[in-house]
């Protein structure tokens, strides 16, 4: 689904070179999760692959299900199925919720040749997913994430991610700034997307995350790479004893 | 080049300079057929007065320094080519409203609604000032003359002196919908003066709509006064073509408990000024006054200037001015805003902001931001902002497969939200709102 080889990344207008050789292949169907200390690049990574401004790729390259990833706007990344859930999910006000994610959905459709949906077809399944996660027909009413909690606005991320049915989703420290209640919610919200073509890329910080959604692998990232992989264990690890240990080990 | 233009001035003898403009303000009458006036006689005869003392404004007065007024100063407008005028402004076209057509600034009967209603009295200005005597003689002129200091204001003296038409509204009750003016433009060189003149009496309330086509040169006035707990609104987009150089003003009179919201949409125009005077002479008076203003330069030149003076003279009373612009490829923004707080005018609450959005490096705004406060017990705040559209923002929107032209539009509209917010009906925000959109879509592309 999604290979990522020796990608080589620095800032556009500093001489700083944040990704310095990673490579990472997530195939249809698993759930990798991404671990590493603050800074040490993963939010760079979420956004070169969903195709912000600002980095310059120097080396390397990334490919969804083999398309050229890099070589593409933002907007036609996400048509071809790449979500990225924000670790700041941005407020937007003056424009609906329920405007926004049917302009995003049907842009999609319409960018991949299907019929848009209409405004009934719409609603019906907004609403359906939206009760799944919690969220109240005043929030889908609301500007997008103004007023939002913390915990709102990470379910607002995944009812997005819900309705856009992405297939491969990259998700940057979801769990942070929620409570245990909206971990269960957002945690039963994403695997309840997973199926055998749909991959996800879970970045966090923390184990806990990670006993809600079972990874099928998890990576180690430090200073811009990929240091150490393994199973599920390698997050207890981590819980357990830090970085320090591991990193240290992996030179 | 502009070495040799300001020398030509210095050699120029100050007196020739006086009298020409003197010439030219002779030659902007002369251009213009005078209405005699009936009730508004008097009126007319003490703007002329007051018109011909304060004279034309030169690029050297305070309030012109930002904004030319040459194009208003010339006795003729430039002509331009008459489109189409759409047969009836889509917007606010489905909602129910006594409708009244002025083409080229003159009443049009025929393609009017019956001016009956309960709650208020409609006359026409022309109408009116042939038959008698009339109730709002007491207002005609007389919320302009007061408005003309401590700024002078010319433009809007001309216009009492030169108004051919405009609607009448005496407001006594609730009437169960808006009135709607709607602007058409016949004459290709058309310099059109249209005097409005509302008065809202105590607990009256009053929704005024005003929309469609301006001519080549338009300059308008409403003379709006307020008694006890009155309320209006007021609600303009009016549609300039591109050739168009406009003025309009509001006065106001604010009286205790009242209520004035004032919301203005243009788009387009070579050169337009609003100007808003608003005073607020009773406690617990509330005076808001809003405008989104959107450019694009690469249609012919677009410079827009709001220029708004609000005089706090009761306690308690709360002012908000919310000016948005949104320019591109070279437009230009100007916003000459003061509150002024009178001695006594305790817990004053006002507050004032101006923005614009630039969505390019060519595009400018310029922004004067006044506080003058007497009173020591008073809330009052400006700001002014200058700013693109939000990178993460824009980001966070395309990643979500939202096309970047699509993007920008949400981002504007974003921008403007706070202005269109002052528009407390939902229907009419909801249709200005979608009007804004389409114009956006529209030009999205260049
Ligand atoms: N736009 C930027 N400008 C300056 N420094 C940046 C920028 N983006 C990332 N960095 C730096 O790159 C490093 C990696 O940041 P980030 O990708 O946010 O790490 P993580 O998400 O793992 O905490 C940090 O040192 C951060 O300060
Ligand atoms: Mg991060």
């Amino acid at each position: 689904m999604l290979k990522i080889d020796n990608l080589h990344v620095k800032l556009e207008e500093e001489d700083k070179q944040i990704l310095k050789g990673l490579s990472l292949e997530v195939p249809a169907g698993e759930v990798h999760a991404i671990m590493g200390p603050n800074g040490s690049g993963k939010s760079t990574l979420s956004y070169v692959l969903s195709g912000r401004d600002g980095y310059e790729v120097t080396e390397g390259g990334a490919t969804l299900e083999g398309e050229d990833l890099l070589d593409m706007d933002p907007e036609e990344r996400a048509a071809a199925g790449l979500f990225l859930a924000f670790q700041y999910p941005v407020e937007i006000p003056g424009v609906g919720n329920m405007t926004f994610l049917r302009t995003a959905v049907n842009a999609q459709r319409k960018a991949r040749g299907e019929e848009e949906l209409s405004s009934g077809e719409f609603l019906k399944l907004v609403r359906a997913k939206a009760k799944d996660l919690q969220i109240d027909a005043e929030m889908l009413k609301r500007p997008v994430n103004v007023g939002f909690s913390g915990g709102e606005k990470k379910r607002n991320e995944i009812l997005q991610m819900a309705m856009l049915e992405p297939r491969m989703c990259i998700m940057d420290e979801t769990d942070s700034g929620l409570d245990v209640d909206a971990m269960r919610l957002v945690s039963d919200g994403v695997n309840a997307l997973r199926d055998a073509g749909r991959s996800f890329l879970v970045i966090t910080h923390y184990q806990r995350l990670l006993n809600h959604i079972k990874p099928d692998v998890v990576h180690i990232m430090s200073n811009g790479r990929i240091v150490k992989s393994g199973g599920p264990e390698l997050a207890l690890q981590v819980e357990e004893e830090g970085y320090g240990d591991l990193l240290a080990e992996a030179g | 080049m502009s070495e040799t233009a300001v020398q030509t001035k210095e050699v120029t003898p100050q007196v020739s300079g006086a009298s020409k403009a003197a010439d030219a303000l002779e030659a902007r009458l002369g251009a213009l057929s005078l209405p005699a006036g009936g009730f508004t006689a008097g009126a007319r005869a003490e703007a002329l007065a007051r018109l011909r003392d304060m004279g034309l404004p030169g690029p050297r007065d305070e309030y012109w320094r930002y904004t030319d007024p040459r194009a208003f100063n010339t006795a003729r407008p430039a002509p331009l080519a008459i489109e189409e005028n759409a047969p009836d402004s889509p917007l606010f076209a489905d909602i129910d409203k006594l409708t009244l057509v002025f083409v080229d600034g003159e009443f049009d009967a025929e393609a009017s609604d019956d001016l009956s209603l309960d709650g208020i009295v409609i006359d026409t200005l022309a109408q009116a000032d042939a038959a008698g005597d009339h109730w709002a003689r007491d207002l005609y002129g007389v919320l302009e003359a007061s408005g003309q200091s401590p700024v002078k204001r010319p433009f809007a003296a001309l216009n009492t002196v030169a108004a051919r038409d405009g609607v009448l509204i005496h407001v006594t009750g609730k009437p169960s919908k808006p009135v709607h003016v709607i602007h058409r433009r016949a004459d290709e060189a058309a310099d059109v003066n249209w005097h409005h003149v509302v008065r809202v009496e105590t607990g009256a309330e009053l929704t005024l709509l005003e929309t469609g086509m301006v001519g080549a040169r338009s300059n308008g006035v409403l003379e709006a006064d307020l008694a006890k707990g009155a309320k209006l609104h007021h609600i303009t987009s009016k549609r300039a073509g591109h050739q168009t150089v406009g003025l309009s003003h509001i006065f106001a009179r604010v009286e205790a408990e009242a209520q004035l919201k004032a919301f203005a949409l243009s788009v387009n125009g070579t050169v337009m000024r609003h100007e808003g005077v608003i005073d607020i002479v009773g406690d617990d008076a509330v005076a808001h006054i809003a405008a989104a203003a959107l450019g694009d330069g690469n249609v012919g030149r677009f410079h827009h200037d709001d220029t708004v003076f609000i005089t706090h003279a009761a306690e308690r009373c709360e002012s908000r001015q919310v000016f948005k612009k949104v320019l591109k490829n070279g437009a230009e923004g100007v916003f000459q805003g003061k509150i002024l707080v009178k001695p006594g005018a305790q817990k004053t609450d006002g507050y004032q902001i101006s923005q614009a959005l630039l969505l390019d490096e060519a595009s400018q705004f310029l922004a004067k931001p006044e506080l003058e406060i007497y009173a020591d017990d008073v809330k009052c705040s400006h700001g002014s902002t200058t700013g693109a559209i939000d990178e993460t923002a824009l980001f966070y929107l395309r990643s979500r497969g939202v096309p970047y032209e699509r993007a920008i539009v949400f981002l504007v509209l974003s921008f403007l939200a706070d202005a269109l917010e002052e528009i407390e009906d939902e229907v009419l925000r909801e249709q200005i709102n979608d009007r804004l959109e389409a114009w956006l879509t529209r030009r999205a592309k260049q």
